[in-house]
């Protein structure tokens, strides 16, 4: 019963802690599915969390920061789009440049108005989002492991997180099954196969670049009204460019990309229970090393398995009508 | 064109510009329904301009498009399939990790969810495949397909939007002789079902063969008009260049001097271990053409790059002017600078930078020579000059020496290696695949400039995957065959048949 509810309680914060990872995936793979390579996701994530903040901390409501997180997100993405494809220019230093316009605009903005060092007030009661408890939860807990793992693991969770998981199914099921779907498929494939077969691509990437806006508005909402309770300067700590690694080790495809999200989740989960233990044969293992593990991962997997990752073709290149 | 029933196309007054370039210029163009259309040009006479303005890629600067009669606005290719034309472009539009039905239905899915559509197309696919005898597996992936599948998904996509006008735009260049004279047969199914057909091309043996009209092009003006039976590749031709072409190549008998490049043993062995050519031996004399006959991928463009010194040879002699090259001595460089010069067979990746300036290619390799500036340094105005000079001479059009490689056509890519190298005076030449892709002014042009360099006692190889050029130019042939040279002829008493066994491997000498 102990193991049970040790792997429960891990898995729980596994989930946790690959939200904003999950949310950022699903945006770069909208986004890199589509032809326009997005290494802004930090950033918009970034300006989400910040703005959502803001907003719940003014309206006293967690929905309404996150609109204002979406919008704000969405407000960076249709730059990003402005410049890569209206203006067929460089994607990496539009994404670039967004990074560091959200790194500094949200910790000045955050130290004139509050003077907090950056912080946004605290959060509380309605201002953030509450754990949602399942239903069925008291029915199953005396089943056998599979009622704690139900009641720790998968109950309990803010909105958020339920919303990040049906993100991951609607985006399967539009690439897959719908008439834009394919066409965005296709448009970061070969964007004059979608020209000549009548399809606007800039309409497609647009769109593809708002979809990544709203879900990296989520993920930066989840940061600071839900995970946290308010927005610390940083606080995306490089979760977007994990999650771009995401995209990559999962070849661009989103069930594998929930699975490497919540591997990278996993690793963090262990990370912090493993803070203070000692290990059997090795001690005390200091906790910045540990903290360090899925950065770590993170080049490793990138280093060494995946050999094979197939970008989408038309990806980080505008699309001009050659002559 | 005469009857009642209007024109399936009709074009007139159609101009556009693509900066100061003008690349079609007041064309008219009329189109009977149910014929097949060839319309020819050189590379760069604005065929496929004006067809990319038919299917809405590209917006006239002023003209009118008549479709069935009817006056129609075409800003983009929706529009233009809404119109019922189709277009399979050279370069295919298709999406290679996606299936063929999926790639099919793209732009036409009928309904925001795939699986109807897909059913839908699925069934139509069948349809066609049935009327046409176009057999393919919807489920296959366009990627994996061979080239010549690939472009009956094109063709199949264009039926599938219901097109009635089929223009086709090179559907010939990536074909095999077999793919094509199969995709002519279709093309006359097709106008047995009613359809219209618009092929362009520059290959004239096409436009006799399956064409019933044709419309001659030339630096985006349409300047003919004739019914394919009334005409002649020479007068086709004619019309094209704008000047009378030889298409034979005259030629005075050899003065065979000394030999000058000898090679014995020669042996090429590749980075997976395969001998890719084997003892080969041969001898280039002064003012003599040889050329190697074989099919693609026999050991030719390894014996070209060891003899100009890009790979070493695993075994084998090399001497130049009697004297034998070690190791040190067989770098390009040093070639260059002993007299043996070399075209490679590939103008886009081995002979150019395509995206450096005409001016900066023109000196590719020979960028050290102090006429191009002191010490390191480069002279603009030198380098400039030089390119000027180089391009007038081999009329290399437009002749502009800032102008991006990349935008210059095909055969004006190949007159600036030319240039380049020929203009350094050779003793020696290395000559691969001297015409591919360049059209009939300038084949004709890079053939005699070949034959007065042999006249002038140049001695040269000759490599070609076309056995009538090798067969029109050379004074000697080798055969090549598995990496091997399997026979020697001389070139007048040289029959197709004959070669075409050597080049097959049967390697017995006639005695």
């Amino acid at each position: 019963m102990e193991i049970v509810q040790t792997l429960a309680v891990i898995l729980d914060s596994t989930i946790r802690l690959s939200v904003p990872l999950l949310c950022a995936a699903m945006a770069g793979l909208w986004s890199e599915r589509a032809g326009v390579v997005d290494i802004g996701l930090e950033g918009k994530m970034l300006i989400a969390a910040f703005a959502s903040a803001v907003i719940a901390y003014k309206t006293g409501s967690a929905w309404a920061g996150l609109g204002a997180g979406i919008a704000a997100s969405v407000a960076l993405s249709l730059v990003h789009g402005f410049a890569a494809i209206t203006w067929r220019g460089n994607q990496i230093v539009s994404g670039v440049a967004i990074n560091m316009l959200a790194a500094g605009l949200t910790v000045i903005l955050g130290n004139a108005w509050y003077g907090q060092g950056g912080r946004t007030p605290p959060l509380e009661g309605a201002a953030r989002f509450g754990e949602i408890e399942l239903p069925l939860v008291e029915t199953l807990k005396s089943v056998p492991v599979l009622g704690p793992l139900y009641d720790i693991a998968v109950s309990g969770h803010a909105a958020p997180v339920y919303l990040a998981l049906l993100c991951v199914v609607l985006t399967a099921l539009v690439l897959k099954h719908t008439r834009f779907g394919l066409r965005l498929r296709a448009v970061g494939e070969n964007p004059a196969a979608v020209d000549t077969a009548g399809v606007s691509v800039a309409g497609l990437r647009y769109a593809a670049v708002i979809i990544c806006g709203a879900l990296c508005g989520l993920g930066g909402t989840y940061l600071a009204v839900s995970q946290s309770a308010g927005f610390l300067p940083q606080m995306t700590a490089g979760k977007g460019f994990i999650a771009l690694a995401a995209v990559i080790f999962a070849n661009w495809r989103p069930w594998p990309a929930l699975f490497a999200c919540l591997l990278f989740g996993l690793l963090d989960a262990i990370a912090i229970r493993l803070q203070g233990v000692a290990l059997p044969g090795i001690g005390q293992v200091p906790v910045q090393a540990i903290q360090a593990l899925p950065y770590v991962m993170t080049v490793v997997l990138l280093a060494g398995f995946i050999g094979k990752a197939v970008p989408p073709k038309a990806s980080g290149l505008p699309y001009v009508k050659e002559r | 064109m005469t009857g009642a029933a209007p024109a399936a196309i009709e074009l007139s007054g159609v101009s556009k510009s693509f900066g100061p370039v003008a690349a079609n210029r007041d064309v008219s163009l009329t189109v009977a329904a149910g014929s097949i259309h060839g319309i020819v040009g050189e590379n760069g006479a604005g065929k496929s301009t004006l067809m990319s303005i038919l299917y809405g890629f590209y917006e006239a600067d002023s003209g009118e498009i008549r479709v069935r009669g009817e006056k129609r606005a075409i800003r983009s290719s929706a529009e233009a399939i809404a119109a019922g034309i189709g277009m399979v472009h050279q370069h295919f539009m298709l999406v290679e990790p996606l299936s063929v039905v999926e790639n099919v239905v793209l732009g036409a899915e009928g309904g925001p969810w795939l699986k109807r559509g897909v059913a839908k197309a699925r069934a139509e696919l069948a349809r066609l495949s049935a009327q046409y005898g176009l057999a393919i597996d919807p489920d296959a992936t366009v990627g994996s397909l061979s080239v010549g599948l690939q472009q009956r998904v094109e063709i199949l996509k264009a039926l599938y939007r219901g097109a009635d006008v089929l223009i086709l735009d090179e559907p010939t260049a990536v074909l095999t002789p077999a793919e094509a004279d199969q995709l002519f047969e279709l093309l006359r199914a097709l106008k047995a079902q009613g359809k219209t057909v618009i092929l362009i091309t520059h290959k004239l043996r096409e436009i006799m063969a399956v064409t019933d009209w044709v419309s001659v092009m030339r630096r985006g003006e349409m300047v003919a008009h004739v019914e394919t039976a009334r005409t002649s590749p020479a007068e086709l031709a004619e019309a094209m260049v704008g000047r009378r072409v030889l298409l034979r190549v005259e030629k005075a008998p050899r003065k065979r001097g000394a030999p000058v490049l000898e090679a014995a043993g020669l042996s090429v062995v590749d980075g997976r271990g395969h001998e890719t050519l084997r003892d080969a031996s041969l001898t280039l004399h002064a003012g003599e053409i040889v050329g190697i006959a074989g099919v693609a991928g026999n050991g030719q463009s390894e014996l070209l790059d060891v003899l100009a010194g890009l790979v070493q040879p695993a075994r084998g002699v090399i001497r130049l002017d009697g004297k034998i090259l070690n190791a040190a001595d067989r770098n390009p460089a040093n070639l260059r600078r002993l007299g043996l010069m070399h075209i490679p067979e590939d103008r886009q990746k081995t002979g150019l930078v395509t995206a450096f300036a005409a001016a900066e290619n023109m000196i590719l390799g020979y960028h050290d020579d102090p006429a191009f500036g002191p010490g390191p340094l480069l002279s603009p105005a030198a380098v400039r000059n030089h390119a000027l000079s180089g391009m007038q001479a081999y009329d290399v059009r437009p002749a502009d020496p800032a102008l991006k490689t990349a935008k210059f056509s095909g055969g004006n890519q190949q007159k600036i290696v030319l240039a380049r190298e020929i203009e350094r005076a050779p003793k020696v030449l290395l000559v691969g695949q001297p015409t591919r892709g360049v059209d009939i002014g300038a084949i004709e042009f890079i053939h005699r400039r070949l034959i007065a360099l042999r006249d002038a006692g140049v001695a040269i190889l000759l490599v070609s995957v076309e056995l009538e050029e090798v067969m029109a130019l050379s004074d000697r042939i080798l055969a090549l065959c598995g990496g091997r040279i399997t026979g020697e002829r001389v070139a007048d008493e040289a029959d197709e048949r004959d070669l075409g066994l050597l080049m097959a491997g049967v390697s017995e000498r006639a005695a």
